[in-house]
């Protein structure tokens, strides 16, 4: 049980923040399909900045004395460096949705295919192969926090809680978990937010008010590439051993999923990204999910291929879509540019 | 109607032809400028390196590699424009097919999905009918109507969520290509069909050829030696010239560009919209299925089947060939060449510098860039402002829209109907 919580939230968390990214980006009126383009850039530049660190060796000091705290404080620069990226790369998609009043579709793509590209570009010419995995050490030992991280003893038992939430854990998840909750709350009770809404509703409404459309869409844009960037690289941190490949296993789409079949509302947003966090979890370790802790993989035993559950989550995501679309309530001035003479 | 009034250089599809142009110099010369300023920034390539880099970008497909002297060497070489016209077979089918689906208003990103569909079907019918039982050209035949069908069964998929659930047919295309690469990796998983004979080949299926089954030459090898070229990209054109006929001379192209143009227009005017929507992405899948038939079904292409994590840039790459072709079927012919000409260069700078291939990944994605906002370049073009904006090939909607599921079409006579 406790593997199969963690399990889940080390993949819902990246779904669940790339997800939010997604609900800024459509609130505010731009359709934002490049999330998965973002999330490759975003998990390829904190890769590279870990990378940069070690070969400066900044942090090897604190490696070796144990000091813990520097190496969660390399984690937190390292997803500060992604987001600030994410942010800069999607400034590509806003110009050309906001300035140039380019198809949104079409341009999210275009950053779907440009940021793999670039990105195994790089890591060929810098690795000579097309993974970019940190120099030494793995994510595990040098950024998971452990029992011994937080000074209890090897054998301590810190009870189902401890071990579940304390035990093998990453900084990032809670970071994350922290950000969503303060990003809908400004989202939804703040001045800002309801403004940010508004373009993304009736945008001429709101330009007569005095509310500079162009700006606020910026601003949505720019948050949720900041977002999308910072889960690329949590998802890489906490999935794929901190290592970047230009790709993101369609995270990106799930996410835009997630924040349909959530229906742009962060509590229904974080409930099915936990949903689907649990169907990847299974797709990812379903042999050695162990729910009852009897010691019967369950799962395993079944004899359904692999392969299946693999699919699952796509298939998962596909059905759900189709029972829900019905009731959803996407914002009403997604994906039109702004123009100020239409009404 | 008045082309002989309008001046060439205004005429629209001057104006169209030359935004293309311009797109593909900007992705060129951006992709030149990344490959300079890793060089120059890089003590390893430096700037020699870099200047072999940007000549090959521009010119890759005139190289005939290194001279004793380690110098590049340039001439006309027929293994590169062999192997490009056998790259551009696939990427024409697939751009055939976004094109399609674009003109019915619906954007095709399905194609890797329904591209794996009809490699799997095409590849299970030529290897597994046995050519001593049945002559090889009916295998082949079979084989190709398979991956056809496959295609168009895979793409009826997004184009049925889409027609009745109203489902975005981006997301639902997303999903259906994640699915068909793991399905076809569970299918093949186990099957008789991997090459296991010749063991430094682990994870791929047999050559068509071990069966005898190939696509005809057609002499094009002794034209081009030492390339794989074969009669598909022949039939690939007859395909793209078959279907500039069926979109622009037949009742039911009409039909599905009216439904593209306005879906509830196309119904108000008795055009059943959601037939017109499944039939458009059937048509597309069916395009990319041969796609991928044919390309499999060379005889000397072997199919990586443990593919659940990656999907085909073949079915991406349809995306820009649409784009660069505005949705022209004739024009797909062209853009798919240049595409695969883009992929040719792709290996030499592999295989000569110390660059790769991704360099002619970024130069797409920055075509596909421009052309999101076409409209601006032909503008900047003309170098006037026009009242009407013309019509894109996409129309943008938004992923769901329930309010739009019903439209009231019916409610003028509804409201007459009250006050009588």
């Amino acid at each position: 049980m406790t593997f199969l919580i963690q399990q889940t939230l080390i993949y819902g968390v990246p779904l669940l923040i790339v997800a939010l990214a997604g609900v800024f980006a459509e609130r505010s009126g731009i359709i934002n399909l490049a999330l998965e383009g973002i999330m490759i850039f975003g998990a390829f530049i904190g890769v590279l900045f870990v990378r940069l660190m070690q070969t400066a060796a900044v942090f090897d000091a604190a490696r070796t004395a144990g000091n813990y705290l520097a190496l969660q404080g390399l984690e937190l620069l390292a997803m500060l460096v992604a987001a600030v990226c994410g942010a800069i790369f999607s400034l590509l998609l806003s110009f050309a949705s906001i300035n140039l009043r380019a198809d949104q579709t079409i341009g999210g793509t275009a950053l779907n295919l440009l940021a793999p590209a670039l990105v195994l570009f790089f890591i060929r010419i810098i690795a000579n192969q097309n993974t970019l995995q940190m120099i030494s050490g793995d994510s595990a030992s040098w950024f998971m926090i452990k029992k011994t991280t937080l000074g209890f003893d090897r054998d301590a038992d810190l009870g189902f809680f401890g071990n579940t939430f304390l035990h093998k854990v990453y900084l990032a998840t809670y970071i994350c978990i922290i950000l969503f909750i303060v990003l809908s709350i400004i989202l939804y009770k703040t001045r800002f937010g309801l403004r940010l809404r508004s373009c993304g509703e009736n945008p001429q409404a709101a330009d007569s008010l005095g509310i500079n459309v162009k700006r606020m869409r910026y601003t949505g844009t720019t948050i949720s590439g900041a977002l999308a960037g910072l889960g690329g690289f949590v998802y890489a941190l906490t999935t794929a051993n901190c290592a970047s490949t230009g790709d993101v296993a369609g995270f990106g789409f799930l996410a835009l999923a997630v924040m349909i079949f959530g229906n742009w509302k962060p509590l229904n947003i974080a409930g099915a990204s936990l949903l689907f966090g649990l169907f990847k979890c299974i797709a990812a370790a379903y042999s050695s999910i162990d729910i009852n802790g009897d010691g019967v993989y369950a799962l395993a035993n079944i004899g359904i291929s692999s392969h299946f559950y693999r699919l699952l989550p796509y298939l998962i995501t596909l059905l759900v879509l189709a029972f829900t679309s019905k009731s959803s309530r996407a914002p009403k001035a997604e994906g039109i540019p702004y123009d100020k003479g239409m009404r | 109607m008045t082309h002989e009034k309008t001046p060439l250089l205004k005429r629209d599809g001057t104006v169209k032809l030359l935004a293309s142009l311009l797109s593909i110099v900007i992705g060129l010369v951006v992709g030149g400028l990344i490959v300079l300023f890793v060089g120059l920034g890089n003590s390893e390539i430096g700037a020699a390196g870099a200047s072999e880099g940007l000549r090959l970008i521009f010119a890759g497909i005139l190289s005939t590699g290194r001279s004793a002297t380690g110098a590049l060497t340039w001439g006309f070489n027929p293994t590169n424009v062999g192997n490009m016209l056998f790259r551009a077979m696939p990427v024409i089918m697939t751009g055939l097919s976004v094109a399609v689906a674009f003109k019915t208003g619906l954007f095709n990103i399905g194609a890797p999905g329904q591209y794996l569909m009809g490699t799997m079907v095409s590849l299970i019918i030529a290897l597994g009918i046995d050519t001593a039982a049945v002559p090889a050209g009916c295998v082949w035949l079979l084989a190709f109507l398979g991956g056809i069908v496959a295609g168009a069964l895979w793409g009826c998929i997004p184009g049925l969520v889409k027609a009745f659930l109203n489902i975005n047919e981006v997301l639902a295309c997303i999903m259906t290509n994640w699915i068909a690469a793991n399905v076809v990796t569970w299918v093949f998983d186990g099957s008789r069909f991997r090459n296991v004979v010749e063991n430094t080949k682990s994870g791929y299926i047999y050559k068509t050829s071990f069966n005898g089954v190939a696509t005809p030459k057609l002499g094009l090898d002794r034209l081009f030696p030492g390339s794989q070229v074969n009669a598909g990209i022949l039939i690939a054109v007859i395909f793209a010239i078959a279907m500039y006929i069926l979109m622009n001379k037949t009742t039911l192209g009409y039909e599905l560009k009216a439904c593209g143009a306005n879906r509830h227009a196309a119904r108000y005017a008795g055009i059943s919209d959601r037939r017109n929507i499944v039939l458009s992405m059937a048509i597309a899948g069916a395009l990319a299925g041969a796609g991928a038939s044919l390309y499999y079904l060379s005889g000397n292409t072997e199919f990586f089947w443990t593919t659940y994590q990656s999907l085909p840039a073949e079915g991406f790459n349809g995306i820009p060939v649409a784009l660069l072709a505005l949705n022209n079927p004739i024009g797909v012919i062209f853009a798919g060449l240049f595409m695969a000409m883009l992929n040719i260069i792709g290996l030499q700078l592999t295989n000569l510098t110390a660059y790769n291939e991704f360099i002619t990944d970024v130069i797409i994605a920055i075509i596909v860039y421009l052309s999101a906002f076409s409209l601006v370049i032909r503008m900047f073009i003309t170098g006037r402002k026009r009242k009407v904006p013309p019509k894109l090939g996409y129309e943008p909607t938004p992923p769901v829209k329930p309010a739009e599921a019903e439209p009231p079409i019916v409610q003028e006579s509804g409201e007459g109907g009250e006050i009588a």
